[in-house]
């Protein structure tokens, strides 16, 4: 789908300019070029975490009762990256075992909105401070959703 | 700091990458010789998801990106999403955001340049907001494994939410703050 838009784009303006999009192309390249070496550094790290955190662990953490599941959620969401075809039926699967609503929330807000591991990239566009503000902001954020998700759902 | 310091901590930069890559790829192959899937294994295959993903929606994202930096002139950016422009970017800013697939880190190049268009800060950053929280390929998973119920009052609590952070965060920033981008990334100031 993304392939198609871009290609379709992509042919158009080479038909409209070629010399335009000769440096469209040539920015792509430089933009992937610089940017997919710490990438794969940072998705190879996130493997590494990943896979020392077992689905049975999560259950432990999670799915028990009062404010350690509620931060549990926000810390391994803050650190995770994973993507929604992984996230969402993990997270079906918790509240199979007894998470609240507000713990799911916690946990899939923080895994979208913060990314600890990611902060070098995110650093890398932004600018260390901005990155920083933005990661502690969204945390917040996701602390406020939790807590709004139980009111709205009680 | 001195110059080989510094020397040091850009060649360190620049391998960590690769050998973080390598403990994975070392520790999945051992896992692999031994046939039983263990730690190396999970994270040998949990790292090729993610190759993968990026692979997918990186090359495309990243032409739609310099596409849109050649051909819109500053100009229009600026009139419809800039400083002066009241609440009527936002939609627009969400809807753009919803649209999208993939983790946050492909959003960052698109942010940086609607900015250096002259985008607001704050629609900038109800652009990441919404994308993190809003995209219609999450949502779908999200109905289909937490249902409409779950998913909804997220979505109504999360909008405001980060709407908020955004008007914070336009609020906290230095006025003219320019964010590095990427060397190379050649965006037009």
């Amino acid at each position: 789908m993304l392939w198609l838009i871009a290609a379709g784009a992509l042919t158009t303006s080479l038909i409209a300019d070629r010399g335009k999009t000769g440096t469209a192309v040539l920015r792509a390249l430089r933009l992937l070029w610089s940017i997919v070496p710490s990438l794969v550094g940072v998705l190879a790290i996130v493997s590494l975490v990943l896979a020392a955190v077992t689905p049975a662990m999560l259950h432990r953490f999670l799915a028990s009762a009062g404010i350690v599941p509620f931060l549990a959620a926000l810390g391994i969401g803050s650190l995770a990256l994973m993507p929604g075809f992984i996230a969402f039926p993990l997270a079906a699967a918790l509240r199979q075992s007894g998470a609240s609503n507000a713990v799911l929330a916690a946990f899939i807000t923080s895994l979208m909105m913060v990314g600890v591991l990611t902060l070098p990239l995110e650093a890398r566009f932004f600018g260390w401070r901005l990155a920083l503000i933005r990661n502690a902001l969204a945390l917040g954020a996701a602390v406020v959703v939790a807590i709004g998700m139980t009111w709205v759902l009680a | 700091m001195n110059r080989g310091a510094a020397r040091t901590l850009a060649g360190a930069s620049r391998v960590w990458p690769w050998l973080a890559l390598m403990a994975v790829l070392v520790l999945w192959a051992q896992a692999r010789a031994r046939g039983v899937p263990d730690y190396g294994r999970t994270a040998g295959e949990s790292l090729a998801r993610f190759m993968l993903e990026m692979a997918t929606i990186l090359p495309p994202m990243f032409i739609l990106v310099a596409l849109f930096d050649v051909w819109v002139p500053r100009e229009f950016v600026e009139r419809r999403a800039g400083r002066d422009t009241g609440f009527g970017a936002m939609p627009w800013m969400i809807l753009l955001a919803m649209m999208q697939a993939g983790p946050l880190y492909v959003a960052y190049p698109v942010a940086i340049s609607l900015w250096r268009k002259g985008c607001a800060p704050r629609n900038v950053f109800v652009y990441l907001g919404a994308f993190s929280a809003l995209k219609i390929p999450m949502l779908s998973f999200e109905v289909a494994f937490l249902g409409w119920r779950f998913s909804l009052a997220r979505s109504a609590i999360s909008l405001p939410v980060f709407v908020l952070l955004a008007l914070l965060m336009e609020r906290l920033l230095p006025r003219g703050y320019r964010p590095p981008g990427l060397d190379g990334s050649g965006c037009a100031p």
